[in-house]
């Protein structure tokens, strides 16, 4: 990219500079460290001058807004056209709560809802289910039944918003409740927009939500895959995740390697399945973290996009530009927020919400600042997506393309941080893929690794964490803190007993005997499972269905 | 004569998947020279009492981030003592409001450590506390 001649007289200007300026200041002032490294492990250079680019070569590496390889960018015109969507994760206690706080969020001006389910929901566990006990409510809505959905989405217009679900091991049943309360608005499948996230891999690797072993679940997230290419072609089938790779301990490099690893394997299942890649890779979605080292990340963030083009184009022969295109979200970081001196995590969610929009998200979630202590409440969620309002209305930063392309740094650490992250993707396509890899433990080996190498830098004061480590102050207990009553798990219990009773168990039955059936073929499971929530089986009950012939996902600990 | 190791149970009650906190304590707490068990997650109170009274553990510590401390952590205690097993130090970890800790410690919990708490911390409580045979 550069004139040969001017870069030699670069090159002796700067050892030049080095030998004089620097060395003279040097003598008389250390600087503050011996080696500056980002969070992975990159060495952070004094200065970076086009020296670092020589090779770069602008068209093949960077190229155009909305065109191959996508390193600046998935849209022509990016946020000049529209800003990113606002999409703060929420759900709490009742589908009746939650309700309430979505109709908030969306007369705040959030354009996307976003949905947090309790953890007996995400494990496919209806609320009366003994393991249940003390967790109804509690991390998000607990969703039994259709009825219970039907209500959570009471007066919003689901032809209207786009949502989006945390939803893994059960996702399919979840879909099928949304796709069921769209048909009774009378808004038909093809017209729904949204995301479920479906990402088991890193269920088993980093989050912990998974039900059954690797292979069933894999033919699930394939049969959502299909079925929604043929009925609801505007839905996101998966949100393939490193967000929480990243909060479970791993370094920004290995968020993205770890991430595109898992991506592979869903791609290759899907194939392997019988489905033309063209067909579905256009709905494959993302989802990234956003922590403090603020162009590491912007970095991380152009690395993703150009190596899955890479991936999709060269590896799988994929035809269409829209498959070769990673549409990602992004929530900035839980485990940077620190409880101590909590407003200072206002300006932590700031630097990093500036990370995710300058590194081109489709769509961002911003962290409240009370969240290392307890479910944000009202106010603090108002913060955090003011947060994100400013930068779009107020920074300027959204203005023209991927604003930090061209820096010296930015460009070199894109380098590096694709280098790091291709060596992780060759060795887990040596131990078989992301799955096996898995199963052997690597990539949790590898990110408690890197936790526990950044917990004893904590400790040891060689990284500082502003009023954690350093700064620190006496403070008082803090106030105001949501909390979910006790009493939402046994008033659900109760409405769970109430429409087990009401409904009609004959058609339930025989739904869940024709799943258990169909579950034992290679047919398309979602059908049935669409079937079986129209009728008000609960969630439980159809996820039990399924563990009876899948069997249950029993996990290698590795410490 | 040198000391008794300290035998601890990491453990994760209830459907929390948050484990890094945990598998950080873990380590930390082998490295410090302690024999550390770890459960794994989705463990029961029943289970985790199971696993401590089977392993022989001076030190129950439980992580949690769901938010069903309340529910969980004082059965545990609750079982411990029915095994016979009430010396056994039990400590709790992870997201839990200040307000919450009164509660907890008169249900038998010793220490909560909140998120924050350096690791030396821990491993200093459990020297001074600890009640071996």
């Amino acid at each position: 990219m550069y004139d040969k001649e001017k870069l030699k007289e670069i090159s002796l200007s700067k050892e030049e500079w080095e030998k004089g300026q620097v060395a003279k200041t040097l003598s008389r002032f250390k600087e503050r460290k011996e080696n500056f490294e980002t969070t992975s492990g990159i060495t952070v250079e004094r200065l970076y001058t086009p020296l670092e680019n020589q090779d770069t070569d602008y068209m093949k590496d960077l190229g155009m807004p909305g065109e191959y390889p996508y390193t600046r960018g998935v849209q022509p015109t990016m946020y000049r056209g529209r800003f990113w969507t606002m999409r703060q994760y929420a759900g709490f206690a009742t589908a009746e709560d939650s309700n309430k706080r979505y109709r908030y969020l969306l007369d705040q001006g959030q354009t996307g809802l976003s949905v947090a389910f309790d953890l007996p929901t995400q494990i496919g566990y209806d609320s009366d289910a003994e393991i249940a006990q003390g967790e109804i409510g509690k991390v998000g809505v607990a969703i039994d039944t259709l009825q219970d959905m039907e209500t959570l989405f009471n007066q919003i217009p689901l032809d209207k918003v786009s949502t989006s679900m945390t939803i893994n091991a059960p996702a399919s049943v979840l879909l099928a409740m949304y796709i069921a309360v769209a048909e009774k608005q009378g808004v038909t499948p093809d017209k729904l927009q949204g995301t479920i996230q479906n990402d088991i891999l890193k269920e088993y690797a980093a989050r912990g939500t998974y039900i059954y072993p690797p292979e069933p679940s894999m033919r699930l997230i394939t049969n959502i895959f299909e079925f929604c290419s043929k009925n609801v072609p505007n839905w996101n089938t998966i949100s393939i995740s490193g967000y929480h790779i990243r909060e479970a301990g791993s370094t920004a490099a290995q968020e993205v390697a770890f991430t595109l690893a898992d991506g592979i394997a869903y791609v290759d299942a899907a194939i392997k399945a019988g489905l033309d890649v063209d067909g579905f890779a256009g709905r494959l979605s993302f989802f990234f973290n956003a922590h403090n080292d603020l162009l590491e990340e912007v970095a991380k963030f152009r690395v993703a996009r150009r190596l899955w083009a890479k991936i999709m184009r060269e590896r799988f022969g994929a035809k269409n530009p829209r498959s070769w295109m990673l549409r990602f979200h992004t929530q900035t970081g839980g485990s940077t927020l620190t409880a101590q001196q909590p407003e200072n995590n206002i300006v932590r969610v700031a630097i990093q919400t500036l990370a995710a929009v300058l590194g081109g998200t489709q769509s961002l979630h911003t962290n409240s600042k009370d969240e290392a202590l307890a479910l944000p409440s009202e106010e603090s969620v108002r913060i955090a997506l003011r947060t994100q309002q400013i930068v779009a209305y107020e920074s300027g930063v959204c203005d023209t393309i991927d604003p930090l392309a061209g820096s010296y740094y930015v460009e070199s650490l894109t380098n590096e941080i694709e280098k790091k992250a291709l060596e992780y993707i060759e060795k887990i396509d040596a131990l078989g893929g992301a799955a096996k890899a898995i199963e052997q433990g690597y990539i949790q080996k590898e990110i408690a690794d890197s936790s526990y190498a950044y917990q004893k830098e904590v400790e040891a004061n060689e990284r500082i964490v502003v009023g954690m480590n350093k700064f620190q102050v006496e403070e008082k207990p803090i106030e105001g803190l949501l909390r979910v009553d006790p009493s939402v798990g046994e008033a659900q219990v109760k409405k769970l007993k109430a429409l087990k009773e009401s409904r009609d168990n004959v058609a339930v039955k025989s739904k869940l005997s024709v799943l258990r059936e169909a579950a034992k073929t290679d047919a398309n499971l979602m059908p049935y499972i669409l079937d079986a929530v129209r009728v008000y089986a609960s969630e439980g009950e159809i996820c039990d269905v399924m563990r009876e012939i899948f069997g249950e996902y029993r996990p290698v600990e590795i410490l | 004569m040198s000391e008794k190791q300290i035998r601890v149970l990491v453990a994760k009650p209830g459907l929390d998947g948050h484990d890094r906190g945990a598998k950080v304590i873990a380590r930390a707490l082998r490295d410090a020279g302690m024999e550390v068990i770890y459960s794994g997650l989705r463990q029961t109170p029943e289970q985790i009492v199971a696993a401590a009274v089977q392993e022989d553990v001076d030190v129950v510590a439980m992580s949690l981030l769901s938010g069903a401390h309340n529910h969980l952590f004082p059965k545990v205690v609750k079982l411990l003592a029915e095994e016979g097993s009430e010396d056994v130090l039990v400590l709790g970890g992870g997201v839990i409001p200040d307000a919450d800790i009164p509660y907890l410690k008169e249900n038998g919990i010793a220490e909560v450590f909140t998120p924050g708490t350096p690791t030396g911390k821990v491993i200093e409580y459990i020297k001074n506390n600890v009640r071996q045979a």
